[in-house]
């Protein structure tokens, strides 16, 4: 028998304009630019907010079921992990490195990322947006708690990880993504919106989760994986959210364009930047590595971002800037820091080691036009003086980029041998830059940039004065175990140790 | 002509997807890593929710998907039957 | 340009010379040396002379390139904010014009172990 039911479920696009849409209004006690003070300032004409088009259409329940199904699953395989002795099943201990770095660098940009579009859910009129920006406000929260919940077994066992929240405030290298998101969270919503939104979360975040998280399902750390997998379906809400932003601007007025190229242009360059800290993560603190930096761009830079900016091409909307600089860079920029990082291994709560015979071969045929002919030769001189009982340790410190606060380890895009000095001098005072991209994010806004907090200039003034050990003190870095080279370290002992005693009775 | 993509992880939920999306894309191209599985196809890539339950041998809410998606690339457009990845250029 | 705001936004340098008690930071590379990953960063006196910079702090800061031991201090060509610079080893930093967070190269063509490239 076939009967005809009425259908009792609401087709998902009514739900979602019921559910979000309608119970959204115009007010009329006060003025809608009392109500959202920020909606205009940044010179942004928005017309109609109805055609923002959310494409995944969540209402709270769909959302709430399929975020609590995610969390079920998540803390299942973390206790798991846990209750298993999880962390030895990683390939070796050098990949807690890559941890390391996530939890102190990026984990609390999830955080800063929640705070944002928190306020920008808030500030921005739109009620489509709005709810959007809500969902992600939660999103980033849950990657921030479940990111540390993951990690907080490894930090039962190994060094580095404790401190995680003074490293993320204090510490130099953490600086980059903390300068990064507070650039995006002390701009306006519209730009906050285009940097984290779009550039991060849809340019460039397939080259900083993939990685890792690839890296992580290589390398037997289920931990991590399983958080990816848990954050990685919000991403993709995420990405569309971004993609959708760039394109209701775009087609709200045509005025807007400039301004959204501009933007474009600065925040590519500054999350270009901050991924310096993947590249390095890929091509040497995985024992086992998934591809190299270059391969992960060739798919996830070049390809994807070319399809996406031939799309955006309709709107006038051109590659961004700095994109021919960034190509340059590919082959250069992961050993550059990871020579850097060796070498001023004193100064980080994760270790470094000079890598093996095996490991530069890979590099080797990974990197045929640059590794053997500029890196090689400072690994083979770096391993002769750690060998002679003398390892290198730069106590010269180093000079950080005033806009990206890298350390300045970056070369001339057309000579690897010539450090990139760029200077510029603003009210009197002298300020140095890694690139030419990253001085002109400065020389667009530099009241924003010159009151920036730089960890190295820092050190030097009170209350700090340059003393190292004070300065360890303060961002409690455990010197002789949480930093320093790998091998000799504890956590490289106590891997070899623990696995022993998992697979024998002595 | 520039490629969409869904990545979506690799469990036993999603080798129905997989499967239906294979059938209903015949120019999509499978690659499977470790943990991931990622469908790549040339300016369109349509994820049906009938073909789908076939497989599945059970109903199927599209956003369903949410909990094995990995990320993707294309403008989305979606309704209660279908996913549609597109590039415009 | 000024940063678009609703209220005038001033910004403060943080790194100014009044912070550092009476010294002053200074930059320092040696170009093509890149086993020294970047510029060195320097807390100084503006009264140190340009000599007991280059004994004092420089020398000691590249003792592992093994360049090294092989430079003419005295016959290196030097830079001061990228352009040509020729220092007075006698002279105090403050009487060479160095100023607070100015860099120094300086360059040794013909002496490069690990660049050969360069």
């Amino acid at each position: 028998m076939d009967m005809k039911v009425a259908k009792k479920k609401l087709p998902l696009k009514e739900k979602y304009q019921y559910l979000t849409r309608d119970l959204g209004w115009e007010t009329t006690y006060q003025q809608q630019e009392k109500i959202f003070p920020y909606a205009e300032y940044e010179g942004i004409k928005i017309h109609d907010w109805s055609q923002w088009e959310d494409p995944f259409r969540l209402t709270m329940d769909a959302y709430w079921k399929y975020q609590a199904e995610k969390e079920r699953k998540f803390y299942a395989i973390i206790d798991a992990h846990a209750q298993n002795n999880g962390h030895l099943h990683i390939t070796d201990a050098r990949y807690l490195s890559a941890l390391k770095i996530f939890l102190q660098a990026i984990s609390p940009g999830e955080f800063a990322a929640h705070k944002g579009f928190a306020r920008a859910g808030r500030e921005l009129p739109g009620i489509g947006t709005q709810v959007a920006c809500q969902m992600q406000a939660l999103d980033e929260m849950r990657h921030a708690q479940t990111q540390i919940h993951a990690l907080s077994n490894y930090n039962r066992y190994y060094n580095g990880f404790h401190a995680f929240a003074d490293q993320r405030d204090r510490i130099w290298y953490t600086s980059v993504a903390r300068s990064f998101f507070d650039d995006a969270m002390s701009a306006g919503p519209f730009e906050f919106m285009l940097a984290i939104g779009f550039s991060f979360e849809y340019v460039l975040t397939n080259l900083l989760f993939v990685p890792f998280m690839s890296g992580a399902a290589y390398n037997g750390d289920m931990a991590t994986v399983t958080f990816g997998f848990s954050a990685q379906s919000d991403e993709a809400r995420h990405m569309t959210l971004g993609l959708e932003c760039i394109k209701f601007m775009l087609e709200q007025d045509p005025d807007n364009l400039a301004l959204v190229q501009r933007w474009i242009d600065k925040w590519f360059w500054r999350g270009f930047r901050v991924l310096g800290l993947v590249s390095t993560m890929m091509d040497y603190m995985l024992p086992k590595r998934v591809m190299s930096w270059r391969e992960a761009w060739e798919v996830y830079g070049v390809e994807n971002g070319g399809a996406l900016f031939r799309d955006l091409a309709r709107y006038g909307i051109r590659p961004p800037q700095g994109w021919d600089d960034a190509e340059k860079a590919i082959d250069h920029m992961s050993h550059q820091f990871m020579l850097g990082l060796y070498q001023w291994s004193f100064g980080t709560s994760f270790h470094s080691w000079i890598p093996s015979d095996e490991d530069m071969a890979w590099l080797s045929a990974k990197y045929p036009t640059t590794f053997d002919k500029y890196y090689r030769p400072r690994w083979n001189h770096l391993r002769k003086l750690a060998e002679a009982g003398t390892p290198f340790m730069n106590t010269g410190l180093a000079k950080l980029c005033q806009t990206c606060q890298l350390p300045s380890v970056f070369t001339e895009p057309d000579d690897p041998t010539m450090s990139c000095h760029r200077e510029g001098r603003y009210l009197g005072e002298i300020y140095h830059f890694c690139s030419d991209h990253c001085q002109t994010i400065f020389n667009d806004e530099p009241e924003k940039y010159i009151q920036s907090w730089l960890p190295m200039p820092s050190l030097f003034q009170d209350p700090l004065n340059g003393d190292v050990g004070a300065w360890m003190q303060w961002v409690s870095l455990l010197n002789g175990k949480d930093n320093g080279d790998f091998v000799g370290s504890e956590d490289e002992a106590n891997f070899q140790l623990w696995r022993g005693l998992a697979t024998k009775n002595q | 002509m520039s490629n969409v993509f869904i990545v979506l992880q690799a469990n036993e939920e999603t080798r129905a997807l997989v499967e239906a999306i294979q059938l209903d894309n015949p120019h999509a191209v499978v690659v499977r890593q470790p943990a991931m599985i990622k469908i790549d196809a040339p300016d369109r890539l349509e994820v049906r929710r009938a073909t789908i339950e076939e497989l599945l041998g059970r109903s199927f809410d599209l956003q369903e998907l949410h909990i094995n998606l990995v990320t993707l690339a294309g403008h989305v457009n979606e309704d209660d039957d279908t996913l549609t990845l597109s590039w415009n250029s | 340009m000024p940063v678009t705001s609703l209220k005038p936004y001033v910004g403060v340098s943080r790194d100014r010379v009044e912070n550092y008690n009476g010294q002053q930071l200074v930059y320092a590379s040696w170009d093509h040396h890149l086993l020294f990953a970047s510029p060195f960063i320097l807390c100084l006196s503006p009264q140190m002379t340009f000599g007991e910079l280059v004994e004092q702090r420089l020398k000691p800061l590249v003792q592992a390139d093994p360049d090294a031991a092989a430079v003419d201090w005295q016959a290196v060509q030097w830079l001061k904010s990228n352009q040509p610079f020729t220092p007075a080893f006698d002279r105090s930093l403050a009487d060479n014009g160095i100023a607070h967070k100015e860099q120094i190269r300086w360059r040794t063509p013909g002496l490069n172990s690990l660049m050969s490239a360069a």
